[in-house]
């Protein structure tokens, strides 16, 4: 007959934890502490200061969707004729960044009737990215020079990174069976990199895009409020939204009325990252929860000792 | 022959025709995972931009981390504060645990986009430490590891002295008998570091799975986004442990006809209305803290769920297990948990899916046949992998004193 020690088989077992038994947590811990150090190591962002971004001045833009087409053909993604751009029916419906239109134009209708306004809609380049934080193998990076990438070559594809995005700006191959990809706009990083302009702002032909240093168009974005008050909302949108994004606008009418969401200064990726490294900095949590039920364990089983010895001797014969 | 009369009737078969329904099931879920594999999630699935994840992380993984919460929560009580009377339920839910878990990774592995990368987690330099995901992902795989350690006793039970191999392989009986002692012994000794263990991965996890949910922001009704989260998610583990090992004891047997332990079951039920009472207080605090309880009376659709979820989930068997007569009866105890239980599926389907609005919905997301197929094949592979173990290796205590 079965004696049913549970899984403390030897009586030597059942006397809880002894020293050796704390030797061997304590190793367990020192791994614990290595691991959140290396993790924290990782976690500097360090934002150049002259990184870069995108002003994009809503007011200016026609909306004949020549970003889209020179977007898709940087991107080597399927393209039409640059003619299709003039097809006006498309604005019907509110369309959103997909896998193969990384960046889409709108035509928003003002909620009053007013006279409509095109909104050009892409990756916002968070400063603080709440998919860089959710990634977890990495494969979102915020460079310090602005852009936020995304490497295939690490991606599990989990979509961690899509529920994270509080601007539903990421995209997913969901048709491709072996090797989908989280598709966003990368800010053109190969061709700013040799030089040139992002090809939405190289093509766009009423210069309704502006490239350069985040710190210089936030200057130019208050300029223009302050030079025609009366064009623009007081509201760079992207200054301080989700902890800012290196993507600004400028609009004449509230954001929320454009779709934008109302975010607060804070990236929706601090809130997580406080919970997290406050409950494991540094692994005390855990260690001291290892620590606490090993006290119990020991206590409970010193205390009932005897009762135990006698079930011992009962049950096996 | 009296006497193997007996015997034959009082050790079940594997197969009854009951178990060929839930085989069935298994299969057409594996053909709909076949799919999965070779036509893509898009072409098998209704996920989308808007919707990224659906009910195999809905349900497969996050209902099935949680209702394998049984195995940390009898471990604590049984073998940490050492309350002997509870022995007899650390191993089927150690099983359930064990086989749970497994298929949570299962699921997790049907759901990612690149499967075959599915390591990268495994290599230090793509861990990327600000990710909940990362933290979640860690502690389950390290979790199973630990599981599977922990069932191992009971495998080295099964067959120490009872090595039997086939044909030529017999001179190894004895050799391999040796092992398994050793192995046995070895593990006898370390086996408490390993219990321990399993409880701390367990909080760990269990709370950081609410904690995932916590940066998806507004996209989460304000019901239940909160940075609290990872508090009442692990609250509700704890509870919802205990309701799975009762209504699984319960359901064994009957289902293997033998007598119900209820008054043992009552017993553990006692934890769950304090969990409950805690869980309450807690929310309570925070719904008004955050203002939230506007969202209590607005009549939506989010509200209606949120009635549902807590009046079935947290009063009912709050209620019934306060009556000490229902809580001394099968029937009750039954109902009780099978409530709580449905009201922790409900809270991370509430949290995962149904309270959860994309920044801009392209189409309302319900899974397809498929995706459905799929999740109930996983729960039919589950119930056919417990019931071959427990038929064969030394789980329920009183099936082994059938079987003796
Ligand atoms: S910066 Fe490049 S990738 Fe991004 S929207 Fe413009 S063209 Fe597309
Ligand atoms: S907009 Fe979304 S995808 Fe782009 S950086 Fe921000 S969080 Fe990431
Ligand atoms: S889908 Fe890829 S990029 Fe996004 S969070 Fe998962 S692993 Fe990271």
């Amino acid at each position: 007959m079965f004696a049913f020690p549970a899984n403390i088989p030897s009586r030597s077992a059942r006397e809880a934890l002894s020293r050796r038994d704390f030797v061997k947590i304590s190793g367990v811990c020192a791994a614990g502490l290595a691991t959140a150090g290396a993790a924290r190591a990782s976690e500097k962002r360090a934002l150049d200061p002259d990184r870069r971004g995108v002003l994009v001045d809503l007011t200016v833009c026609v909306g004949c969707r020549r970003c889209e087409w020179a977007c898709n053909n940087a991107n080597d993604l399927p393209n039409g004729d640059l003619s299709d751009c003039d097809d006006q029916s498309i604005f019907k419906s509110r369309r959103r960044p997909t896998s193969v239109h990384l960046t889409v134009v709108n035509r928003m209708a003002g909620s009053d009737g007013s006279k409509p306004i095109f909104v050009k809609t892409q990756c916002m380049h968070c400063e603080h990215p709440a998919c860089v934080s959710a990634c977890l193998v990495g494969a979102m990076r915020k460079t310090a020079d602005g852009p936020v990438i995304y490497d295939a070559s690490r991606c599990i594809g989990c979509r961690y990174c899509m529920v994270a995005c509080p601007y539903q700006f990421a995209a997913y191959e969901y048709e491709n069976a072996l090797t989908p990809q989280v598709k966003k706009c990368q800010l053109c990083q190969s061709r700013t990199s040799r030089g040139e302009l992002p090809a939405c702002v190289a093509m766009c032909p009423v210069e309704a895009l502006t490239y350069g240093r985040r710190d210089e168009l936030l200057k130019l974005a208050h300029e223009r409020i302050d030079c025609n008050p009366d064009r623009y909302v007081n509201h760079v949108y992207g200054e301080h939204e989700g902890g800012g994004t290196s993507w600004l606008y400028l609009a004449d009418r509230p954001f929320t009325e454009l779709g934008f969401p109302a975010l607060g200064p804070d990236s929706p990726a601090e809130l997580t990252e406080t919970i997290q490294h406050g409950i494991f900095k540094g692994f005390a949590a855990p260690v001291m929860l290892f620590g606490l039920l090993g006290a119990i364990g020991k206590l409970s089983h010193a205390s009932t000792a005897h009762t135990h010895a006698e079930h011992t001797e009962k049950v096996t014969p | 022959m009296t006497l193997e009369h007996s015997i034959e009737t009082s050790r079940p078969r594997f197969f009854t025709p009951g178990v060929w329904v839930v085989v069935a099931v298994a299969m057409i879920g594996a053909a709909a995972l076949l799919a999965r594999f070779v036509f893509g999630l898009g072409r098998v699935t209704n996920l989308d931009n808007g919707y990224p994840w659906g009910i195999w992380i809905a349900i497969d993984v996050a209902c099935g981390v949680a209702l394998a919460a049984g195995g940390f929560t009898t471990a604590f009580v049984a073998h940490l504060t050492n309350r002997e009377e509870f022995h007899p339920l650390v191993r089927p839910a150690l099983l359930t645990a064990m086989i749970g878990y497994t298929f949570v990774a299962l699921g997790v592995m049907t759901d990612l986009g690149r499967f075959w990368a599915m390591w990268h987690v495994m290599l230090p330099w793509m861990w990327q430490g600000n990710s909940v995901l990362f933290e979640v992902a860690i502690c389950v795989m390290t979790y199973v590891t630990v599981l599977y350690i922990e069932f191992l006793p009971i495998v080295c039970e099964r067959f120490i002295g009872r090595v039997r191999l086939p044909g030529v392989l017999r001179v190894l009986n004895a050799p391999v008998d040796r092992l398994l002692r050793l192995l046995d012994a070895a593990l006898g000794r370390v086996m408490t570091v390993f219990i321990i263990l399993g409880v701390v991965l367990s909080c760990m996890h269990q709370s950081s799975l609410g904690t995932l949910m916590v940066i998806s922001g507004a996209k989460l009704h304000p019901l239940w986004q909160t940075p609290m989260l990872p508090l009442f998610f692990l609250l509700s583990a704890f509870a919802v442990g205990f309701a799975m090992v009762i209504f699984e004891s319960l359901l064994a047997s009957k289902s293997l006809g033998i007598e119900p332990e209820t008054d043992l079951l009552a017993r553990l039920a006692r934890f769950i209305p304090v969990l409950l009472g805690i869980y309450t207080i807690a929310k309570a605090i925070d719904l008004l803290n955050r203002g939230a309880f506007v969202h209590l009376f607005d009549g939506s659709r989010a509200n209606m769920l949120f009635i549902f979820e807590f009046s079935l989930g947290v009063v009912a068997p709050f209620i019934i297990l306060m009556v000490d007569r229902w809580r001394h009866s099968a029937r009750g105890l039954f109902t009780a948990a099978s409530l709580v239980i449905a009201g922790v599926v409900m809270n991370r389907l509430d949290v995962f899916l149904l309270a959860y609005t994309p920044a801009i919905e392209i189409r309302p997301y319900f899974p397809t046949p498929a995706e459905f197929a799929v999740t109930a094949g996983f729960i039919a592979m589950i119930v056919l992998i417990y019931r071959f173990i427990v038929l064969n290796f030394p789980v329920i205590e009183r099936l082994e004193e059938v079987r003796a």
